[in-house]
């Protein structure tokens, strides 16, 4: 459906142990994998990290031709990091571009930033990739529900990211629907300068945005006459359950976690500063 | 007042919509209507008659300004019982998209029982039977926004189904189904109100749904004006023409062919009806 390489976010179904794991684990794997990624500060962490995410990859069965693709989007980011790391980085120069000089320092730095950055993203579009929208959004209701009395909205949160998951096929059904009938009266959403395609967007956003709050208005009384009010007292048909693969994965990025803070220690930081 | 446990019941029942600045529209002026357990009821009429005011009455969506509503003999402005009431009249609404919470079948028909408070494993049963009932089970993994106007539709109803309710109201739910998905609907409908003895109110401006009914209730700016068997109401074919409403096409039929100078039974309004009464005629001439 949709061409462009965007893969954060979508679901890869396969049937594999990390799409069998609790979705709790998953995203609680993925939020110290992430701090740890920012801990380690050379490449002997970050070995010690792809390879885990190599591990986790592999069996996973999403193909790495997909997460490849995933990083796409991300490519102008890294390269413009890339490019500041290389020519803002103090040290012994390589070469000199008018008043920018590119330094040997700026060069590794730059290396750095782009592993990080690429273990980040395949890493984090693994876990969308290998859990369902509902499984992920019953992970995350349940492992914010400690911090409910703490003023966080747990279930209102949950409750919010599944009517928009529901609703986004359905508004864009409109939108073509709305963008068509435009068209058929002579709109054209193609042609003219950057302002002008944006001002052509008017006449299909204002009935998308009225059909929208309709929209709401009616599944809130839907909600209501079912019964709906509010997290309190409400049970799940679908229940989580932790197994041991869950422990042993966590187990595991525990591990990495301390080895990576061990070899940070010893080895310090991949360009030191003075 | 004793209020009866087996029965629906409006009493003078009025309710207006504030429009703006001191200014009313009178939507119900004065309604007496009564349902029996089991019964299946239609109500019709014009644009603006009242029907849906009405409807959302019965799910407590709106309180009477005057009057009462008894559901199975509870009050629907007692306040402690408001969620009984709503578990007890499911109520099912036009738009199919609009009423579809989750993003998966099963889960959206659980919803229901989930704010009930209803244990896990009882819920899987629940809605296990809801979705067989409504011959959906065999989708209950698929995307709602996949499926057809008629499935989403029984998606919802299976999802009323599954608060185990005494009643169903449907506030015009085929309006926006092409015919084969109206006629799964209706099949479905009729279904719950014949084999599981649900109290059916299914509110409609298609005349020929409203032949399936019981007893069909006619309203007009607020009020009842005519209620009765559908054969009866639809006899009085100029009261309900002149009300912008259509008389079942088939009985504009035999009326022609009563012009015609073949008079068949006023009352046949079915295709099987009128076939069996056309073909006694012939067998007979």
């Amino acid at each position: 459906m949709m061409s462009s390489g965007v893969i954060m976010g979508q679901y890869y179904p396969a049937s594999s142990p990390v799409h069998a794991m609790d979705p709790r684990a998953k995203i609680l794997i993925s939020v110290v994998f992430m701090v740890v990624l920012f801990v380690g500060n050379n490449f002997y962490a970050f070995a010690i990290m792809g390879a885990f995410a190599g591990l986790a990859i592999a069996a996973s069965k999403v193909p790495v031709r997909l997460l490849i693709r995933g990083l796409r989007p991300i490519l102008f980011i890294m390269a413009f990091t890339m490019v500041l790391h290389l020519f803002l980085t103090p040290g012994p120069a390589i070469f000199k571009i008018g008043s920018f000089t590119a330094t040997w320092a700026g060069l590794i730095q730059g290396l750095f930033i782009g592993v990080r950055l690429v273990i980040l993203i395949m890493f984090t579009s693994l876990l969308t990739l290998t859990t369902s929208p509902i499984e992920l959004t019953d992970g995350l209701e349940d492992i914010l529900k400690p911090f409910t009395r703490l003023g966080v909205p747990a279930h209102e949160l949950a409750m919010m990211m599944t009517i928009a998951l529901r609703f986004i096929p359905t508004l864009l059904e409109e939108a073509e629907r709305i963008m068509k009938a435009q068209m058929a009266r002579g709109a054209d959403f193609e042609s003219g300068n950057m302002v002008k395609r944006a001002k052509s967007l008017v006449p299909l956003l204002v009935p998308l945005f009225v059909s929208a709050f309709r929209r709401a208005d009616d599944l809130a009384m839907a909600m209501e006459a079912r019964c709906y009010r509010g997290g309190e007292g409400r049970t799940r048909m679908r229940q989580l359950r932790m197994a041991a693969r869950d422990f042993v994965a966590f187990g595991l990025v525990i591990v990495i976690a301390a080895l990576v803070i061990v070899v940070r220690i010893r080895f310090g930081p991949v360009v030191s500063r003075v | 007042m004793a209020e009866d446990t087996g029965t629906i019941e409006a009493r003078g029942l009025y309710h207006r919509y504030e429009l703006g600045d001191k200014e009313y529209v009178t939507a119900l002026a004065g309604v007496d209507a009564k349902v029996s357990r089991g019964e299946f009821l239609a109500i019709i009429g014009p644009n603006g008659s009242g029907k849906s005011t009405l409807a959302k009455h019965f799910n407590v969506l709106l309180l009477p300004e005057s009057g009462d509503v008894w559901v199975f003999g509870m009050n629907t402005k007692d306040e402690k019982l408001t969620w009984e009431i709503r578990r007890n009249a499911g109520m099912v609404f036009q738009n199919p998209d609009n009423q579809i919470v989750a993003t998966v079948v099963e889960e959206d028909v659980a919803f229901g029982p989930e704010n009930l408070g209803v244990e896990p494993a009882a819920i899987r049963q629940r809605v296990d039977e809801a979705l067989t009932s409504v011959d959906m089970a065999h989708m209950r993994r698929h995307a709602p926004h996949l499926l057809s106007g008629g499935q989403k539709q029984r998606v919802a109803i299976a999802g009323v189904l599954a608060m185990r309710p005494g009643c169903i109201v449907l506030d015009e739910p085929t309006a926006m189904l092409d015919p084969r998905g109206r006629e799964e609907v209706m099949k479905t409908v009729l279904d719950l109100n014949k084999k599981h003895g649900i109290t059916i109110i299914h509110i409609t401006h298609y005349m020929d749904e409203a032949l399936y009914a019981d007893r069909v209730l006619v309203m007009d700016q607020g009020r009842v004006i005519m209620e009765g068997p559908p054969r009866e109401v639809f006899l009085e074919k100029e009261k309900l023409v002149s009300l912008g409403l259509d008389v079942p096409p088939l009985g504009r039929l035999s009326e022609a062919l009563g012009r015609a100078g073949v008079s068949v039974r006023p009352d046949a309004l079915s295709v099987e009806e009128l076939v069996e009464e056309l073909c006694r005629l012939k067998s007979g001439a």
